[in-house]
């Protein structure tokens, strides 16, 4: 009859590796999992949609750069943060996110919010030279943004593989990803189809002050320039039930 | 290698059992409080899971969680919390919201909480784009000078607080079009560089006299509809006075030729929705604060 025995733990390293990393996942998987099956944890507000392929994109260099590793997207619900960056993050505004830009790290402000703070035209001096414009900045330059074509035939692949992990595009959004992308661009060209694909909260112009190029730096003022601002905050009520935390 | 635990003959206790080269273990206890402080805190973790929300439970066939005793929720603190905090703030914030900028402007109390907490607002929104001592930068006006491009007078600088400059989500923003007129097919090369001189011929800046004589003639028909005969601007449209030394954007020739050729349209934001209506009215007061706010009179 097998006895149990600390020994034969204590003298196999691979066994005591296993058994020690079944025991520390519990404690994750305890918290975690249920989230995926608990109704309330995303909660019930009008606005949020899928990204639009130039936002997608733009998303995509923001993590391409690193943004994440001194900037959070995610305002707490405490009283400091909410007074400084407006209302706290709900899930719902991220459950198209993959991967989240929640972060616990902040050399620069929270960005979940930024949408809509500043003008383009400061996101792209702010890009090309941080400290012409706020002098007691430490971010990096990003000036070759501006200068970068955006990768924009690779932009369905990049809506099919977020369609793959769970967002919800249909067919003639991959479709039309790239048309999409190029229409967000042109304040002039034929919205309708992006319209109607992705709602009227959706703003176009050339963000970037450069019509004549597709550049990274047009894709990420318009991911920026979206931020936090698709939930209807006028129209949320946190207290009734399966809103509250 | 273990072996059966014997009595250790120094000090009287039992070793673990556990031998590695002759060397072997006592089993003393652990320390009383150490373990007393242990059991305290698998209490105190136990009572956590009743008093706060903790496991998640199915319920009425669907995943949900226990809620707690304590009904505790992070949100609901928050929301009460700020509550709190403006009722605490309401008592003037409220009089600064409804009353009239001017009467603000004559009630010291205020007029000093105003400026106050206008500095704060201004630190966190206005400072990234028009710098920390509201100096400015290139294309972001300085808010320290007597120019104006909208309007310095308390109602003006509220107005375009709340609805911006060419902010296209706001109906009711600033809105004027200084477009390109060389790269829109309006005027030729040349006629921008004569009306460019004709710019600097304000400020007694000319190169080119009869450079200017050309240029005036594009100005009266042109640039004067917005910028006045005179080059004096105009608020209404956004447009500066030319003849005096405040440039947003630069007062070298090669600067005004892009302005003119190129056009400019800066961009501010519009702060109704995002800042109250008592912030915005503070801010007014902090920026006219600054030195250049105008009187009413004398416009």
């Amino acid at each position: 009859m097998f006895k149990f025995s600390h020994g034969i733990i204590e003298k196999n390293a691979s066994l005591l590796f296993v058994l020690t990393l079944i025991v520390v996942s519990i404690g994750g998987l305890v918290e975690i999992v249920p989230l995926f099956w608990i109704k309330s944890t995303i909660e019930r507000v009008e606005g949020v949609r899928p990204y639009t392929p130039l936002e997608l994109a733009g998303r995509n260099i923001y993590v391409r750069e690193g943004c994440y590793t001194c900037h959070s997207q995610m305002i707490r619900s405490l009283r400091s943060e909410v007074d400084r960056y407006g209302h706290y993050s709900l899930a719902a505004e991220s459950m198209y996110d993959h991967p989240f830009q929640w972060g616990s790290k902040r050399t620069g402000p929270d960005l979940a919010r930024v949408g809509g703070k500043y003008s383009d035209e400061w996101h792209q001096i702010h890009m090309e030279n941080p400290r012409s414009i706020v002098p007691q900045s430490v971010m990096p330059g990003y000036p070759f943004l501006a200068e970068t074509r955006l990768d924009v035939d690779g932009i369905e692949n990049v809506v099919r593989a977020n369609r793959a992990v769970g967002v919800p595009y249909d067919d003639a959004m991959v479709e039309n990803a790239k048309a999409d992308l190029l229409a967000q661009l042109d304040p002039f060209g034929d919205v309708d189809g992006l319209f109607e694909r992705y709602g009227e909260n959706v703003a176009v112009r050339d963000f970037d002050g450069n019509p004549r190029m597709v550049s990274e730096l047009d894709a990420l003022i318009a991911y920026l320039q979206m931020l936090g601002t698709l939930v209807d905050f006028s129209a949320y009520d946190a207290t009734i039930p399966g809103n509250e935390r | 290698m273990t072996h059966k635990p014997k009595k250790d003959e120094v000090t009287g206790v039992y070793t673990t059992g556990h031998e590695w080269d002759g060397i072997t273990e006592l089993d003393n206890p652990m320390p009383r409080w150490w373990l007393y402080i242990l059991y305290a805190c698998i209490g105190i973790a136990i009572m956590g899971w009743i008093w706060y929300p903790s496991w998640p439970v199915w319920k009425d066939g669907e995943m949900t969680y226990l809620k707690g005793v304590s009904g505790y929720s992070t949100r609901a603190a928050v929301t009460r919390e700020l509550g709190d905090i403006a009722a605490e703030r309401s008592v003037y914030l409220n009089e600064i919201r409804d009353m009239d900028l001017y009467d603000i402007q004559k009630n010291p109390d205020l007029l000093r909480i105003s400026l106050a907490g206008g500095a704060a607002a201004f630190g966190d929104s206005c400072a990234p784009c028009h710098g920390s001592g509201a100096q400015g930068f290139v294309g972001f006006p300085n808010l320290n000078d007597d120019a104006w491009l909208w309007g310095g007078t308390l109602s003006d600088i509220a107005q375009t607080i709340r609805h911006g400059v060419r902010w296209e989500a706001d109906p009711e923003t600033r809105m004027g079009v200084m477009q390109g007129y060389l790269s829109d097919g309006i005027l030729s090369r040349s006629e921008v560089t004569d009306v460019v001189q004709y710019v600097l011929n304000f400020s007694g800046r000319a190169e080119n006299q009869e450079a200017v004589a050309r240029g005036s003639e594009t100005f009266a028909n042109i640039c004067s509809a917005c910028h006045m005969e005179d080059g004096t601007g105009n608020t209404m449209f956004g447009a500066p006075d030319l003849t005096d030394p405040i440039w947003l954007y630069g007062g070298d020739p090669e600067t005004i030729f892009r302005s003119v050729a190129y056009g400019r349209a800066g961009v501010m934001p519009a702060w109704a929705g995002r800042l109250d209506e008592a912030t915005i009215k503070q801010l007014a007061l902090f920026v006219s604060s600054l030195g250049g706010g105008t009187d009413p009179v004398d416009q």
